[in-house]
């Protein structure tokens, strides 16, 4: 089962090893910080779907469901218990 | 003359990719993002299935990057692209795109055989980092319709390209080129021809300079990178854009400069070359001058 504090910090890890910043706020929009880059934007969507073994379907591509770590974990969670976005 | 305006207003329906390496399987991508079929030839059925599986993941997702990309299923998609390992199945497509090895002794036997296997009247797309257009054209007997295009990566995201008109290119085949970039809805900045173009011939100054300061241990690749975004405002730093193009590519490409050239501002950065010779590429191996 994925909890959400445990989500959150797989996903907070994963952004942090990979644009190497500091203080990564979880609510902080990666996107429209610039934090992120669509290149980033498409592994990390291929990171959730691997490390949780959830599928992003065509009614989740919208950029609300990864657009910080909160929302990216919320979404994963969502998924893992069942319910679609 | 009525038949030929004709054809000029006709959208494409086929181009072929010839190589799907990184950006060949990006130019596939956004071609089946904007309704264009594609026929990808590449020589092993290993680099056309990583560029299967690469383009079915990168237009499934597109639509959550890009509000106007469409949502294609699987079957849409793969129904969309022939990949193949035989060149002359490219012969019924309208225009074709290479994007194979930086490498001329690569390039030149397959051009040679475009040439002999697509009608007269089709353009070919060069998609090379630093190989002069004028060069290509000369291993065809069809210069005029020998055309640059740089596209940069991620290829469906970015909506400007660098073109290169080779000595003999035509105004012909830079409109016919232009059409096809508005269907993929991307704008191009012309420019003439000499290796490495614009982008490269300065870009890979940049990357091989900063590897050189990496070599020093005068930053570390994080420090050198951050002062590109945060100070200069760029999208993304020299070392990681040098691991997302593959450092092989980039230390090809600084080889083509210096050979053309004859000038030492573009001898490759020893560490570079080692980090190659180490299987250290980049994004692409899991490693460069960051891990991923």
């Amino acid at each position: 089962m994925n909890d959400s504090k445990n989500v959150k910090d797989i996903v907070r890890n994963f952004i942090n090893n990979s644009i190497n910043i500091d203080a990564l706020g979880d609510d902080e929009d990666l996107f429209e910080t610039g934090l992120i880059n669509s290149l980033f934007a498409v592994q990390l969507m291929t990171f959730v779907e691997r490390k949780f073994g959830v599928e992003i379907g065509g009614d989740d591509l919208h950029i609300d469901n990864f657009k910080s770590v909160s929302a990216t974990a919320a979404f994963v969670v969502r998924k893992s218990s069942g319910q679609v976005a | 003359m009525k038949s030929h305006s004709r054809k000029n207003i006709m959208n494409f329906k086929t181009v072929g990719v010839v190589g799907v390496g990184n950006i060949g399987s990006g130019v596939l991508a956004s071609l089946v993002l904007h309704g264009i079929r594609a026929v990808a030839v590449d020589v092993s059925e290993k680099s056309l299935e990583t560029a299967r599986a690469g383009i079915l993941q990168t237009v499934r997702l597109a639509p959550v990057l890009r509000k106007d990309a469409p949502k294609l299923t699987r079957n849409e998609v793969l129904e969309r692209i022939a990949f193949t390992t035989r060149l002359e199945e490219v012969s019924t497509c309208e225009f074709i795109i290479e994007n194979v090895t930086e490498d001329w002794a690569v390039k030149k036997p397959i051009y040679e055989r475009l040439d002999r296997i697509a009608s007269a009247g089709v353009c070919f797309g060069a998609n090379t980092s630093c190989i002069s257009i004028t060069r290509i054209g000369s291993a065809t007997s069809r210069p005029d319709k020998v055309i640059g295009i740089h596209f940069m990566n991620p290829v469906h995201m970015m909506p400007t390209v660098e073109v290169i008109r080779g000595q003999h290119t035509s105004a012909e085949t830079l409109a016919t080129l232009n059409r096809l970039l508005a269907q993929l809805k991307k704008e191009a900045i012309v420019v003439n021809d000499l290796p490495g173009f614009v982008s490269n011939r300065i870009s890979h100054l940049f990357m091989n300079e900063a590897a050189f300061v990496f070599q020093d241990g005068l930053a570390t690749a994080a420090q050198i990178d951050a002062i590109f975004k945060k100070c200069f405002g760029h999208k993304m730093g020299p070392l990681e854009t040098a691991d997302l193009i593959g450092l092989d590519t980039v230390v090809s490409s600084l080889d083509v400069l210096y050979d053309s050239f004859k000038d030492s501002k573009f001898r490759c950065c020893p560490l570079l070359r080692k980090m190659v010779e180490a299987g250290h590429c980049g994004r692409k191996s899991g490693r460069g001058f960051h891990v991923y």
